[in-house]
């Protein structure tokens, strides 16, 4: 292809490099401004020149990701992000490809899109922005919506179950699964810069507030008074122990995981280990179902493993054909098998 | 005038020939046959002497032998295919029983390579079924040995035939009911017949009779093609010539499937393609490897048009070229699947929220489905715009002879990315065919954003200014217009001033073109006018149609075309339409302009 030669635009970058030109529109105190900051702020850390970036987004609040970050992006229809990537990424495997999604966006007019993405495990980084709402539309209730929530369009409450993005993604295939909160600089930061080494797709729900439509959502998980109480922060190898004192735990009794307080006879070895690696996924289906309040929210990186990568499949198919049939020649293509002269 | 020949293998199990002419006649179609079986009747069967067949044409006008070739021929097994293939028309379709193509089966009849991997029968629509196995399931409630059920195999090819011939099964259902006096024969029979028409049904077998005019050829090499064939080959030359990898993305949809499983053979061209999840994921896919710089190309038919809307508007609005391959079919919802319709006309000028224009081109036969498609990719290229070519079920399963073109008289379609960082605006136009600035990620400098938002049609950044609205609008308007520039003058087949114009577009040209002819070598004063571009119209049209008394647009639909002239021309268009899946004949034009003409 006509790819432009390309000297290498100077790396290292700094944050500022990554700043578009563009008034960022979000209402003040969204969630999304910091999320905003901290990917611009590890994107220097990749040590990828930055034309070789593409920020694809759907359509919400969330979706105009892209026209702040100063790289490439497509900001594209309400749930079709996964598709555009896919075709982007395929065309283009040198491209190093970025998704921002929403709950609504991803998982309800894009669910398709989004599952057949993770199937097929394309090599990008996907950012699903939960706020459990529709944002840009002003505040009806989205597929990670409680049930019975009273927006403007379930003046009753909503009768919807709401879906599991974790649970989606894993029955999905996907290979890099994690979650992360707004509010958590540190946390995001670590994630996102594991989500981008991950060869494959990852998978990043981020809990952000809307302090307009669904203000709180998350605070009776993650505000700072109750955090460490109430969720698991996950570490490889690591047994799953959290509370402030660091005094209660996650075991195993039978089938059924159970919260259990240290001391007074329990310890550290009775309880789970954290297996990031594991390729059987019984572990990440275990953590991805844990609910508030039975259980602490699991943040971290829930499911890293290899698989096989959609578009290297592809090049791989392609330069096998070119080492048995030779480039195609057209004229060759033209004539087919059969000619005769008139 | 269709004709079918199936191979059989005993004297007693003839009948199913003359069963099938006889509910031919009574349809209504004139019948020829000549039975040809074997003088050693009892020669072993699946040998080449042990071939015995029967050979049907029919026809809706008058036919006076059997056709010179074959269009359908149902092979038993490979002796079957030996004796019988040098008869099948190129592009014809040949139904085999897989059953029976074992290494025994080959040797029998002498092949030493299995005809089915050596690329030989690639000229012919191969149709491989399961007959023998599919026919012992359907019978298997009747309690027949093996033996005698699998006899009962005719009679399901004879319902796969008499599917894509459209033919009634009740006659030759009260017929078996008549002539086997065993109840249990006489059920197997009917329900293999039954299950033949029904699997044909079900996998979309494909079967639109397409008119090619009998022209002489001009001296050169030729192949045979068809129109799915030349709409693949069309794009692997367009890559050739842009230097752009082609990427194909699409989802299964009859009749369009059939570009992809080309497509997909040829990664030894570069050619990327994918089977997305529906097609929104197939064009959304196509107009993201669009922004990554590769020649973009997504194709389906009508329902998939339909899912499709969102997207082509988008890459209207985001100024990115892709081309979209409409094959169009009966509608509208699921409607008839495998016959040819030109019903999409309007959906692929209109069928978009907003203003938004889009070129619409029209292939005419299946040969002209490859320079269609060259054409496309020109105009996406040029004018960054998404471009529709449509053709049809017709189209896209017939084939003709086909001029073998020179590579290097194909246009040059190489772009040109923009790479200079000075001043940059991805909004920026070249004015004079009002095209925006093509910059492809991993050009340094140039990092931009594109979306469906309305751009400021300087800076290219988001705006909801009302004056800056209503300007782009006008802007993207304009550029599709100014395609008018870029394109040839038509010509009018027959005197430029005349009584009657016969103005035609896509698969109609055929049989328009035939009787047209006929017409004009019996001194009636019509002329034929044929379009390729839809949208937007050449610029000599409207003049040409000032020439004319009466003008006669015949089309399968209800009056797309000739309402679009009517509102563009102010002219009294006379619509005629035909939406029976098939094509006209030649004799309804005829009819038709004779009509007009005064002359009936
Ligand atoms: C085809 C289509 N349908 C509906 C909409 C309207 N719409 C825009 S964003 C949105 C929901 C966005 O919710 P979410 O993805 O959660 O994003 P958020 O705004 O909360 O970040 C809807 C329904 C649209 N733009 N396109
Ligand atoms: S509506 Fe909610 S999600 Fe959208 S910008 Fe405002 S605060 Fe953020
Ligand atoms: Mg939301």
């Amino acid at each position: 292809m006509n790819i432009p030669v390309k000297p290498l635009s100077s790396v290292p970058l700094t944050k500022a490099d990554f700043v578009s030109d563009q008034t960022v529109r979000w209402c003040p105190g969204c969630g999304d401004y910091s999320i905003l900051a901290n990917v611009q702020k590890i994107m220097p850390e990749l040590n990828i020149p930055k034309e070789n970036i593409v920020f694809v987004s759907g359509i919400g609040c969330s979706s105009r990701f892209p026209y702040y970050m100063d790289t490439y992006g497509l900001h594209t229809l309400h749930g079709r992000a996964p598709a555009f990537a896919t075709g982007l990424k395929v065309a283009r495997p040198d491209l190093n490809v970025w998704l921002v999604t929403g709950d609504g966006d991803g998982l309800s007019i894009g669910g398709n899109q989004l599952l057949h993405m993770l199937r097929r495990n394309l090599d990008v980084n996907v950012l699903l922005f939960n706020n459990r709402i529709y944002g840009l539309t002003k505040g009806q209730y989205s597929p990670t919506s409680e049930q019975g929530k009273v927006t403007k369009s379930t003046p009753f409450g909503s009768p919807d179950m709401p879906l599991n993005p974790m649970l989606f993604a894993l029955s999905a295939g996907a290979t890099f699964i994690a979650r992360t909160f707004d509010v958590d600089a540190k946390g995001m930061q670590e994630i996102f810069k594991e989500a981008a080494k991950h060869k494959g797709t990852s998978f990043v729900e981020i809990y952000q507030n809307c302090n307009i439509f669904n203000d709180g959502t998350f605070a009776p998980i993650y505000e700072r008074s109750v955090r460490e109480e109430r969720i698991l922060r996950l570490k490889h190898g690591e047994p799953f122990i959290f509370g402030k004192n660091r005094n209660k735990g996650i075991r195993l009794n039978g089938l059924k995981p159970e919260v259990v307080e240290l001391g007074n006879g329990t310890n550290e070895n009775d309880l789970l280990k954290h297996d990031q690696y594991s390729k059987d996924s019984t572990l990440a289906n275990l953590l991805s179902s844990f609910d508030f309040p039975a259980f602490p929210v699991p943040m971290g990186v829930l499911r890293q493993v290899r698989n096989s990568i959609y578009g290297e499949i592809i090049e791989q198919q392609i330069k096998t054909q070119l080492e048995e049939k030779g480039e195609g020649k057209l004229t060759d293509l033209l004539r087919g098998t059969h000619v005769w002269t008139n | 005038m269709s004709s079918v020949k199936a191979p059989l293998q005993k004297k007693s199990e003839l009948p199913h020939g003359t069963r099938f002419s006889s509910t031919s006649v009574l349809a209504g179609n004139d019948v020829i046959s000549f039975p040809d079986y074997p003088a050693e009747i009892r020669a072993p069967a699946g040998t080449l002497e042990g071939v015995s067949s029967f050979d049907l044409s029919f026809s809706s006008s008058e036919i006076y032998t059997t056709a010179d070739y074959l269009e359908v021929l149902v092979a038993m097994n490979p002796a079957a295919l030996k004796a019988n293939i040098k008869d099948l028309e190129k592009g014809g379709i040949l139904i085999l029983n897989s059953d029976s193509f074992a290494e025994n089966d080959l040797r029998k009849a002498k092949y030493k390579e299995n005809p089915l991997e050596t690329g030989e029968l690639n000229e012919y629509r191969v149709v491989q079924i399961p007959i023998t196995k599919l026919t012992l399931k359907a019978v298997e409630e009747t309690g027949l040995s093996h033996r005698d059920g699998a006899r009962c195999k005719n009679f399901f090819a004879l319902g796969v035939v008499k599917w894509l011939f459209v033919r009634p099964l009740e006659q030759t259902q009260d017929w078996i009911e008549e002539k086997f006096k065993r109840p249990e024969i006489a059920k197997a029979n009917s329900l293999a017949l039954q299950a033949g028409y029904n699997y044909a049904i079900t996998v979309e077998l494909f079967h639109a009779r397409y008119h090619v005019p009998a022209a002489v050829l001009p001296s050169g090499e030729y192949r045979q093609i068809t129109g799915s064939q030349a709409l693949a080959l069309g794009c692997v030359a367009a890559s050739c010539r842009s230097g752009l990898s082609l990427l194909y993305a699409s989802y299964p949809i009859t009749p369009a499937s059939d570009i992809l499983h080309e497509l997909a053979q040829y990664k030894n061209f570069g050619v990327k393609t994918i089977q997305a999840e529906d097609e929104i994921a197939a064009i959304s896919s196509s107009i993201g490897s669009a922004f990554g710089g590769a020649l973009a190309v997504t194709g389906t038919s009508g329902p998939g048009l339909d899912l499709k809307s969102e997207a082509i508007g988008y890459a209207v609005m985001t100024e990115l070229p892709v081309v979209v391959l409409n094959v169009q079919r009966g509608g509208p919802s699921t409607g008839l699947p495998t016959k040819a319709e030109q019903t999409d006309l309007l959906a692929a000028m209109y069928g978009r929220h907003g203003e938004a224009p889009v070129p619409v081109l029209a292939a005419s036969t299946p040969g002209d489905c490859f320079y269609m498609v060259l054409e496309a990719f020109r105009l996406a290229l040029k004018y960054m715009t998404p471009v529709i070519v449509l053709s049809d079920g017709g189209l896209a399963n017939a084939s003709e002879p086909w001029k073998i073109p020179d590579e290097n008289q194909l246009p040059d379609l190489t772009p040109s990315f923009h790479t200079d960082p000075e001043n940059f605006s991805p909004y920026q136009r070249n004015q004079q065919t009002l095209a925006r600035n093509w910059a492809i990620p991993g050009t340094p400098g140039l990092e931009h954003r594109l979306g469906g938002l309305e751009k400021d049609s300087i800076t290219g950044e988001i705006s909801y200014e009302p004056e800056n609205h209503e300007r782009m609008v006008l802007l993207r308007d304009e550029k599709i217009k100014r395609i008018k520039n870029d394109l040839p003058p038509l010509e009018v087949i027959g005197p430029g001033k005349n009584k009657l114009l016969v103005v035609s577009w896509g698969s109609v040209y055929g049989s328009v073109f035939s009787a047209i002819e006929e017409l004009q070598a019996e001194r009636y004063p019509v002329s034929m006018l044929h379009l390729r571009h839809l949208n937007p119209f050449q610029q000599n049209l409207a003049k040409i149609l000032n020439n004319f008394d009466k003008i006669l647009v015949p089309e399968m639909n209800l009056g797309q075309l000739s309402r679009l002239l009517r509102a563009e021309f102010l002219v009294d268009t006379i619509s005629f339409s035909k939406l029976q899946g098939r094509p006209f004949l030649i004799s309804e034009i005829r009819s038709k302009v004779l009509e007009l003409l005064g002359s009936k």
